[in-house]
């Protein structure tokens, strides 16, 4: 008795689309080799991508050495190339972006979750979702259109008259800059914290906030003493994941920083970031040095993203390391 | 002591259980409507959204006595439990109809944060916070503003609930460090540090070993000097053991409710007979 089809088939035809697909549902070797290709295929295009970089910013590299992250020239006439406004521009919109959207992601995320009413909390979800697909080319143009003249007229008068005295809010008032592309930046990355910290602290046991409340807890007690405390690794890693969106963020930040290699501690300033740079010059780029300098920056920005994802995962095994333990799930 | 082979019928069962249990009987008063009552339900009805969970319950909790509530799984008896202290508050679409007090008042005119600072509850699987162990029993000091060193506080509930001795030297190590049977008994010395007046247990044991089923009800038994318990189980054994009262209970209704010697021994409900001799269930 032929008791499996592929047995009886001739050898000829084991490698037919449908004799290969039948083996693979049967064969656990070629399953676990293809899937092993598709995990390797990831590390090879990391791997691939870091050596382009390396090779093509050579001549930079050589060049200017160390200096490349110290100098705050940006001179592609006299050939003079320093990576700081760049490095600075992006880190100060991205930190601005993660302090108006992460109690905002949050708090939102903890309302949905815990407070609104089932029906209500699935359709804004689906709202917010929606957010995370909209295309940055479109938050750029809102940035545009609406947020830069608001800036202008409103805004920044405003913090000037109030918070004036300090050096962040100081300045004209030119509607692009860093503290602009940084609202436009948290605007984007909302949906972000907001979905992913919701599924957190959704999915923390029930039992956690039924021991609170028999306590004679508050619901409000409840969440913000355990259940948010019980969800805080998920909620870090959401954290993370808007950063790495705000760092690499080019189009939207192209369209409202100012696109100036300025350093500056006013938040008013126009600034540039090192995505913005790379959209902006990069085709326009003349000589082998020029090119080779934008590379590095390309690197730059690469490391950049890395070494503050792995600041991420260290702070996260500090804080679970430190006694309170993870639940165990 | 415990005694674990407590024999549940016939006239020899009977001779048994009057000398096994000697030394809660002759504290215990024989029927519980002539003890002080701490809490009283009344005619309760109780209903998730259309489904009738409880018929025409009432039942009397004696004062610094343990009520054991006991049936086959889904007759009502951990959501009678639950309407103690209002847990059932956390769901929706849930009704409560009939009355039940505390020490004489209505506890649907409390507010429930202290209704449930008076009527602690412990559940069926430990579940302690992710944090320390000192930091598990000081949650609830915490909230309802201890004054006073939470210190003396945490070591007393972790001394009534049995656990000092064994997590003295380790009060900062977290809780999921603990075994499973000591996880609870810390869930209990929460329950106990804020001091309530009625401990409400949902199965505390299932999840447990035999040891560390003998550890809590032997901490049960000392509990009751200071706090009345009242404790639902599956296990009838369990509730031969550790209360003075057993209430059976059927499809939501309350069958039959009496001293506990007297409902293993001599049921009046057939259906009280045909349970715990283990004919269902």
């Amino acid at each position: 008795m032929a008791s499996t089809p592929n047995a009886a088939m001739p050898a000829g035809l084991a490698w037919s689309p449908r004799a290969l697909l039948r083996r693979l549902r049967g064969a656990d070797e070629i399953a676990h080799l293809i899937t092993l290709i598709a995990a390797a295929i990831l590390l090879l295009i990391t791997a691939l991508l870091v050596y382009q970089l390396w090779i093509h910013s050579a001549e930079a590299r050589h060049r200017f050495g160390w200096n490349f992250f110290v100098t705050r020239t940006w001179d592609p006439v006299a050939g003079e190339f320093g990576a700081l406004p760049f490095i600075y521009g992006t880190l100060v919109t991205s930190a601005v972006a993660l302090l108006l959207a992460v109690p905002l992601g949050v708090g939102g995320a903890i309302f949905l979750a815990e407070l609104a009413p089932p029906k209500l909390s699935s359709s804004l979800t689906f709202v917010s979702d929606l957010l995370a697909a909209v295309p940055s080319v479109i938050y750029g143009l809102l940035g545009v259109f609406l947020l830069v003249p608001l800036m202008r007229t409103t805004v920044q008068p405003a913090l000037k008259k109030t918070l004036g005295f300090l050096p962040l809010f100081q300045g004209p008032a030119y509607g692009i800059g860093f503290l602009t592309a940084g609202i436009v930046l948290a605007v984007m990355i909302v949906p972000f914290v907001l979905s992913v910290s919701r599924e957190v602290l959704l999915a923390v046991p029930r039992d956690q906030r039924e021991a609170a409340l028999a306590l004679g807890a508050t619901k409000w007690e409840s969440t913000w003493l355990v259940v948010v405390p019980a969800g805080r690794i998920g909620i870090f890693g959401s954290v993370f994941l808007a950063l790495a969106r705000a760092l690499g963020e080019t189009m939207a930040v192209t369209m409202v920083v100012g696109n100036n290699p300025k350093i500056a501690a006013s938040l008013f300033s126009p600034g540039y970031s090192i995505a913005a740079v790379l959209a902006n010059e990069f085709s326009e780029a003349t000589g082998n040095l020029y090119l080779s300098a934008l590379i590095e920056l390309a690197l730059v920005l690469f490391l950049l993203t890395f070494v503050l994802n792995g600041l991420a995962r260290l702070l996260i095994l500090i804080t679970t390391a430190r006694g309170s333990g993870v639940l165990p799930t | 002591m415990m005694n674990a082979a407590f024999p549940l019928m016939g006239n020899s069962g009977a001779a048994a259980a009057s000398s096994a249990k000697v030394a809660v009987r002759d504290q215990s008063v024989s029927a519980p409507s002539t003890t002080s009552l701490r809490m009283k339900v009344k005619q309760v009805n109780f209903y998730y959204g259309k489904n009738h969970a409880l018929h025409n319950v009432s039942l009397d909790v004696a004062t610094n006595r343990v009520t054991a509530l006991i049936g086959p799984s889904g007759c009502g008896k951990s959501t009678l439990l639950r309407t103690l202290n209002r847990m059932h508050e956390t769901l929706r679409h849930t009704r409560l109809e009939g009355e039940i007090t505390l020490d004489s008042v209505n506890i649907l005119t409390l507010d429930v944060t202290k209704l449930r600072r008076m009527v602690g509850m412990v559940f069926q699987k430990p579940n302690p916070f992710p944090k320390s162990i000192f930091e598990n029993v000081a949650y609830g000091l915490r909230i309802n503003g201890h004054a006073g060193r939470l210190d003396d506080a945490v070591e007393k509930s972790l001394r009534r609930a049995s656990l000092w001795d064994e997590v003295k030297d380790q009060l900062h190590k977290s809780a999921y460090a603990l075994s499973g049977g000591q996880q609870q008994r810390l869930c209990i010395a929460r329950a106990l540090a804020v001091d309530p007046e009625v401990l409400l247990l949902d199965e505390p044991c299932s999840a447990l070993d035999p040891v560390n089923t003998a550890k809590i009800e032997e901490l049960l038994f000392e509990l009751k000097a200071t706090c009345t318990l009242v404790i639902v189980t599956h296990n009838m054994q369990q509730a031969a053991r550790v209360s003075d009262s057993t209430a059976f209970m059927l499809n939501g209704e309350l069958i039959e409710f009496s001293p506990t010697a007297q409902l293993f021994t001599t049921p009046a409900d057939p259906r009280t007979e045909a349970y715990i001799t283990g004919r269902f269930g």
